[in-house]
């Protein structure tokens, strides 16, 4: 199960921001002066599991625009629902070295609470900047698609509120239905650049939490398929650097020991 | 080759890790100089490896509390070993965290009975059963498994920055062996303070030792600009930039004085104290910048 994200109707009310904080009683942190538009959350983490991303390309002072859609006349007002996106090949799941995270039988990926010490790896490897640590309970926080709630047969508690279902929660090959449905109408209607993110496998072999957007990936802070990559793709080329390093330094010690032993005999010799 | 992009929280892994990086890559590199010094060194040179043993496992014992005290939840450290859900081991290979957790441990054991051997061998002890035993061909089988594993645990550290999405950590796949270099580096720069003033070492072992520090250093810069190389290409050194290039500043200064006190007539009476302290200050430097800048 997964959800499906419709940026392209997302009106940025923060209703599901709201909603996860009720729900999950996130107490949110300290409200700040981000000066960001009309973002005062500023990003994912551990006291926020929806964030609200506003991005303004409207015509600065000198008239330039920096990235135009073709129906709005060169001004747009991008506005998505970010989230954790439950990868199938998730790489905070990858790094856990305590097996705390999870994949549970609605598919989706969880950060199990009494078994997370705190190392922050899964925060070091999310390519999202998904994950937070809470100074609280000393434990990586994430959203957890409500588990609780999926359960208890009710849907997240994101979705239930978003009124305009920007974010819609579903079994994903319905939502896949939904999202190439809505993709041809808006294509159809001349918006160019709108694609879907995390639909198929080429972003972390997909996604369960998926995007519609109106834009290039990297508009909305999030790895085009080029740039989502795993952490693993290091661990050959670090270790055999360490092995190869390894061998290199001890022959280097060996010379340095030898050559002086073999001088120190043939001064004896003479 | 288009910039890489990174959108990444930073973990916050700061002071506990910049200590156990420096300390766990010194006492990694002491045990394997120990048993260089062991196996291919003279019989004047044995002193000198007792002294390389008891300085790895001396500077391995704080690397666990350092660890523990990152943790957000330092209690359950044991997680890193057991799985507190299904009771079995919590091993996982291509995790360098979980694969580093166990390495230490297992170096832990190898480093502390060297120790125990060293202590035995040295003084009153030498002529224990014991001692003779860590003299024979089970002493030196025992170093260099220990050697392997003090190694993997100076090289792990900086694959466990690599295997992540951080900027600058996941662009440089040499920083694995750059830390292990520079754990050498260090480690003999740490030895040769340790031995400057023991009449009981042999003036020549400290000659070797010096060859070797440079050689180490020589390892060590060619893997710096390896690693600068691998991250310029990905678009991310403006990271290591700014105020970062005083840290810069302190690496080539380490790195360089071993050749430059060892040249310069008027500064080679400050070489034996001053080249070593500098090498060691360029070992924490080079590890903070990688650590800090990533993450600012």
């Amino acid at each position: 199960m997964g959800f499906f994200t419709d940026t392209s109707i997302c009106i940025g009310c923060k209703a599901c921001e709201v909603a996860c904080k009720e729900w999950n009683q996130l107490e949110g942190n300290k409200p700040e002066l981000l000066l960001d538009s009309f973002d005062n959350t500023g990003q994912l983490d551990a006291q926020n599991w929806r964030h609200v991303e506003f991005i303004e390309q409207i015509p600065d002072n000198n008239g330039v625009v920096m990235t135009p859609t073709p129906i709005a006349g060169g001004q747009a007002w991008l506005m998505m629902s970010d989230v954790c996106k439950h990868c199938q090949n998730a790489s905070c799941l990858e790094v856990c070295p305590t097996n705390a995270i999870v994949r549970t039988e609605f598919d989706s990926v969880l950060i199990q609470q009494d078994v997370c010490n705190g190392c922050r790896d899964c925060i070091s490897a999310c390519p999202y900047g998904v994950i937070g640590f809470n100074e609280k309970t000393g434990t990586a926080h994430k959203c957890t698609l409500c588990y609780d709630r999926l359960q208890n047969g009710m849907q997240p508690a994101c979705a239930k509120a978003c009124p305009t279902e920007s974010i819609k929660f579903g079994y994903l090959d319905d939502l896949q239905a939904a999202a190439d449905k809505r993709l041809a109408a808006l294509q159809t209607a001349g918006y160019k650049k709108a694609q879907l993110y995390g639909r198929d496998a080429t972003v972390y072999g997909g996604l369960n939490a998926f995007f519609l957007l109106m834009d290039k990936p990297e508009v909305y802070k999030l790895p085009n398929a080029e740039n989502a990559v795993l952490p693993s793709r290091n661990n050959f080329a670090g270790y055999a650097g360490g092995f190869v390093t390894a061998v290199v330094g001890l022959v280097a010690g060996v010379l340095a020991f030898r050559s002086q032993r073999m001088n120190e005999k043939s001064d004896a010799a003479r | 080759m288009p910039p890489a992009e990174h959108f990444a929280a930073p973990p916050y892994w700061e002071w506990w890790i910049l200590g156990y990086f420096f300390f766990g890559g010194l006492s990694g590199g002491s045990y394997a100089i120990g048993t260089l010094l062991r196996l291919v060194g003279t019989a004047a040179d044995q002193r000198a490896a007792r002294i390389a043993f008891i300085t790895s496992f001396l500077a391995l014992l704080p690397c666990p509390i350092f660890l523990i005290a990152d943790l957000g939840q330092p209690l359950r450290f044991i997680n890193m070993l057991f799985d507190a859900s299904s009771g079995g081991f919590a091993f996982k290979p291509w995790s360098p965290m979980s694969l580093g957790s166990w390495a230490l441990l297992g170096f832990g054991l190898f480093s502390f009975v060297s120790f125990l051997g060293a202590v035995a061998e040295s003084g009153w002890h030498a002529a224990d059963p014991i001692a003779r035993v860590f003299r024979g061909t089970v002493g030196a089988l025992w170093n260099i498994i220990g050697t392997a594993l003090g190694l993997f645990v100076c090289a792990y550290t900086g694959v466990l920055l690599a295997v992540s999405n951080q900027p600058v950590w996941s662009d440089g796949w040499p920083l694995g062996g750059l830390f292990l270099a520079s754990s050498l580096t260090g480690a003999a720069a740490l030895l040769l303070l340790l031995l400057r003033r023991r009449r009981d070492v042999d003036a020549g072992t400290a000659v070797r030792l010096e060859l070797a520090d440079r050689n180490f250093a020589i390892l060590e810069a060619v893997l710096i600009v390896v690693f600068l190389i691998t991250v310029g290409l990905a678009g991310t050194i403006g990271k290591m930039a700014g105020v970062w290039l005083l840290l810069w500043l302190v690496v080539i200064l380490g790195l360089a004085a071993p050749f430059a006190f060892s040249r310069l007539d008027g500064a080679r009476r400050w070489a034996p104290v001053t080249a070593p302290l500098l090498a060691l200050l360029s070992v924490l430097a080079l590890r903070a910048l990688v650590i800090f800048s990533a993450q600012s």
